[in-house]
């Protein structure tokens, strides 16, 4: 047991806060979010140099060969910063894909464009009706002439009018909801058929609608294997969910600092807010929240790369479902802390309010995650027999 | 980055749980498992073959009996203990006066008194607390006045834990009343077969014998019971604090517990299925699981840190809310699982050699005095608002 970093580790946390301190300050950020693009490509061309994009790229294409760990030392400097670039799609989702089920020509094509900052993704799982259900999936894919025909919408794809390149999950048989059928497939948002619609969404970043209209892609353009995408999909989730628990992390520590900060300066009855028993207690609950959601972010980072999908599946939504509650706790409360100031649009306070609020509904909020963290301990095999020991002595007697 | 326990640290637990399965009684191991009343036997046969083996003070220095175990072994220890239904070590001896005596107690207090301690031969028991002096214990009135080579202590203790068990007590007592309230107090060891001391039972919210009222009418206390130096009483006081956070957390008898919650929710039904499998019921007991879960975590870090040499600083005070919170939910969870049963209130039916017919299952008989009796931990050790000044003033220098 271990809780030390790698001095590699080490290296990439000091290098993304020293990147970041220089070259993403809260100024910058918001300019950047008042953009016409919503990102900034000097940003991604600086996470590039600094070798941020291949953090969970193998060695072999040009990466850094990180997991987990290495993803979420990152994503929690970038929740510090309130950072609206496409990382998540990019760096942790599609490049941790196509490293896991790639075939070598997409490896060896996509991982080094992706480390050099030269291609972005946007991963579209959701559906109008799906909710946050992953295995329902109407879009369809059917093939035709060798082809693949593909039909539907994806719904609040992050970054999905930026990107270079669409990862897609459509059912290629059965119907929504059923575990099989699905597969996944790279798109070109440039093909024919394929109309988004862009929007800003409420914690600075955007998202697009995608409608897929009978465009018509390659073979090559499936990852994996036909009909047997949704351990796929999941995998995908639950390594974005663990990098959103790590930047949610980061978000706390953020308002955490803030609210603290605040109630030592803060003078109202001619002494610091913060000599108030009512508030210091508050804020003792708000670091007790920060520090179980390190926990969990930590048991998420470490369990995502577990082989066992139930454990993994059982740490993750664990981890999501805990800071999604301490995430409200720690938004909310800093707002309240901060009183009048905390309403305002000037202050970074209400920034990363949003930013946890839109963490939570990421992939899932508590509810769902404590209905994935249930049915995955149901799957569990659990040693129940050891209370069912035959009476002592006397009770037989008796 | 790894959680998990090295191949060194899985042979010594292995030893562990092997020594524990083997020699822990099975009728003690089952009252502890299903909440019946421990008696002083219990404790003290545990203690003994704990001490046979040469385990029963693993925190302390070698040279006095100590087992040279590391934070991470004896974490692996207490968890085996606590996994098997090992009744809990009584810590008044060997927790709290052991510790002060071999820091600050002369070469006859520790040759006359750390043997016994270790053999479970005097049962020890805490004065600190007094009707008047709770949380604000320095405010303490119990006078003690050297009379030649006694001190002549008077006043009253109170929620003295067990002390109708007890042999001796530790005592913190007022031998001046010049200068800060902290300096006038001094630790003394009162034999309490001492003429003029007077044990009083209070009975609890559950009915039972657990605390007492201890009076003290001219008690003599011969000077070579006075630890350190008269008017530093306070400073030992604090110290043992600071080792009294061993396994504050209780993060492995919660495990057990929850086990046993699964296991009652599972024989208990509602609406024709059994109760685990209630939504509702069912996502209360995941909730409690996931702040388990992290707080084991947090528990292994502030361990980790402290294998480090880090000293045991106010992180414990994290650790005991989180805690209690949890250990509290359980004991409520249990109560409620077992709905109208839990309300025959039959004290007997949880004691030794009841012959009776119990009133609906056997095991909901304790579990409501259970939850009234469990209340307690989070007023005891420091109430858990005197936890958030701690951490408020030592953590956010608020």
């Amino acid at each position: 047991m271990d809780f030390d970093l790698t001095e590699e580790q080490q290296l990439l946390a000091d290098s993304v806060a020293k990147f970041l301190d220089k070259n993403y300050s809260f100024a910058t950020r918001q300019e950047i979010i008042a953009s016409r693009g919503g990102y900034s490509p000097l940003a991604w061309e600086g996470l590039a140099g600094v070798g941020l994009l291949g953090a969970a790229i193998p060695d072999a294409y040009g990466g850094f060969g990180g997991g987990g760990v290495e993803t979420s030392l990152v994503m929690e400097a970038f929740g510090r910063h309130l950072v609206v670039e496409p990382y998540l799609a990019t760096a942790v989702m599609a490049a941790r894909l196509i490293a896991t089920a790639g075939t070598d020509e997409q490896k060896k094509y996509l991982l080094p464009s992706i480390a050099d900052g030269s291609m972005r993704f946007a991963c579209g799982f959701h559906e109008p009706g799906s909710r946050y259900d992953l295995g329902h999936v109407e879009t369809t894919a059917r093939q035709e002439n060798g082809m693949w025909v593909l039909n539907g919408v994806k719904s609040v794809v992050m970054h999905g009018a930026v990107s270079d390149l669409l990862i897609v999950s459509a059912r290629t048989s059965g119907k929504p909801g059923d575990p099989d059928g699905i597969s996944l497939f790279f798109v070109n948002p440039g093909e024919e058929g394929v109309a988004g619609r862009e929007y800003p969404t409420y914690d600075g970043n955007r998202a697009a609608e995608l409608i897929m209209l009978n465009v018509t892609i390659t073979p090559e353009s499936l990852i994996g294997n036909v009909d047997k995408g949704l351990p796929l999909v999941e995998l995908t989730a639950d390594r974005a969910m663990a990098a959103l628990c790590a930047e949610a992390v980061g978000c706390m520590d953020a308002l955490n600092q803030a609210t603290l900060e605040y109630l030592k300066t803060r003078q109202q009855f001619g002494v610091p807010i913060g000599r108030f028993q009512v508030l210091q207690h508050r804020m003792v609950d708000m670091l007790m929240h920060h520090e179980q959601a390190k926990s969990m972010a930590l048991l998420a980072a470490v369990k995502v790369d577990s082989e066992d999908a139930v454990e993994r599946r059982r740490a993750v939504s664990a981890a999501k479902e805990l800071i999604g509650r301490s995430g409200r706790f720690i938004g909310q409360q800093a707002v309240q802390l901060h009183g009048g100031m905390g309403m305002t649009h000037e202050l970074a306070v209400g920034h990363y309010v949003k930013r946890l609020a839109a963490i939570d509904t990421s992939f899932g909020d508590s509810d769902h995650q404590l209905d994935q963290f249930a049915a995955a301990e149901s799957a569990r095999p659990v040693e129940r027999t050891q209370f069912e020991k035959p009476r002592s002595k006397w009770k037989q007697i008796a | 980055m790894d959680l998990n326990y090295t191949p060194d640290e899985i042979a010594f637990r292995d030893e562990a749980r092997a020594f524990v399965r083997a020699h822990l009684p099975p009728e003690i191991a089952r009252k502890v498992i299903e909440h019946k009343r421990l008696g002083k036997a219990d404790y003290v046969t545990w203690q003994q073959i704990l001490h046979r083996k040469g385990w029963v003070a693993p925190h302390w220095p070698v040279e006095f009996g100590g087992t040279g175990w590391n934070p991470v072994q004896r974490h692996l220890f207490e968890e085996e203990c606590a996994a098997a239904g090992a009744p809990p070590l009584i810590a008044f001896g060997l927790y709290m006066v052991g510790p002060v005596i071999i820091a600050f107690g002369d070469a006859a207090q520790k040759q006359r008194f750390l043997p016994r301690i270790l053999a479970s031969e005097d049962w020890w028991c805490q004065g600190y607390s007094e009707p008047g002096s709770g949380s604000d214990l320095a405010s303490l009135k119990t006078r003690a006045e050297r009379r030649g080579d006694h001190y002549v202590v008077n006043g009253q203790k109170t929620w003295t834990t067990l002390a109708q068990y007890a042999d001796m007590m530790f005592c913190l007592v007022r031998t001046s009343s010049e200068g800060k309230k902290q300096e006038g107090i001094s630790f003394l060891l009162i034999d309490m077969k001492s003429p003029g001391v007077t044990v009083r039972p209070i009975i609890t919210l559950d009915g039972e014998h657990e605390v007492n009222e201890v009076w003290f009418e001219d008690v003599e206390v011969p000077v070579e019971n006075l630890v350190g130096q008269e008017g530093r009483g306070w400073t030992y006081a604090k110290f043992l604090l600071s080792h009294e956070r061993t396994n504050i957390a209780g993060v492995s008898r919660s495990k057990r517990e929850l086990a046993y919650l699964k296991h009652v929710a599972s024989k208990e039904h509602a609406g024709g299925r059994p109760l685990i499998e209630n939504p509702r019921f069912r996502d209360k007991i995941a909730r409690v699981e996931i702040d388990l879960m992290a707080l084991e975590i947090t528990d292994l870090r502030v361990l980790a840190a402290d294998r480090q040499g880090k000293a045991p600083g106010p992180e414990a005070s994290i650790l005991k809310i989180k805690g209690t919170e949890i250990q509290q939910a359980l004991t409520e969870l249990m109560m409620e699982a077992v709905g109208p049963y839990a309300l025959p209130d039959l004290p007997d039916a949880w004691g030794d050699h009841w012959l009776g017919e119990y009133v609906g299952p056997e095991y909901a008989a304790p579990l409501a005095a259970r939850y009234f009796n469990y209340r307690k931990v989070s007023i005891y050790g420091g109430s858990n608002e005197i936890q958030r000044n701690i951490i408020s003033q030592q953590i956010l220098g608020l």
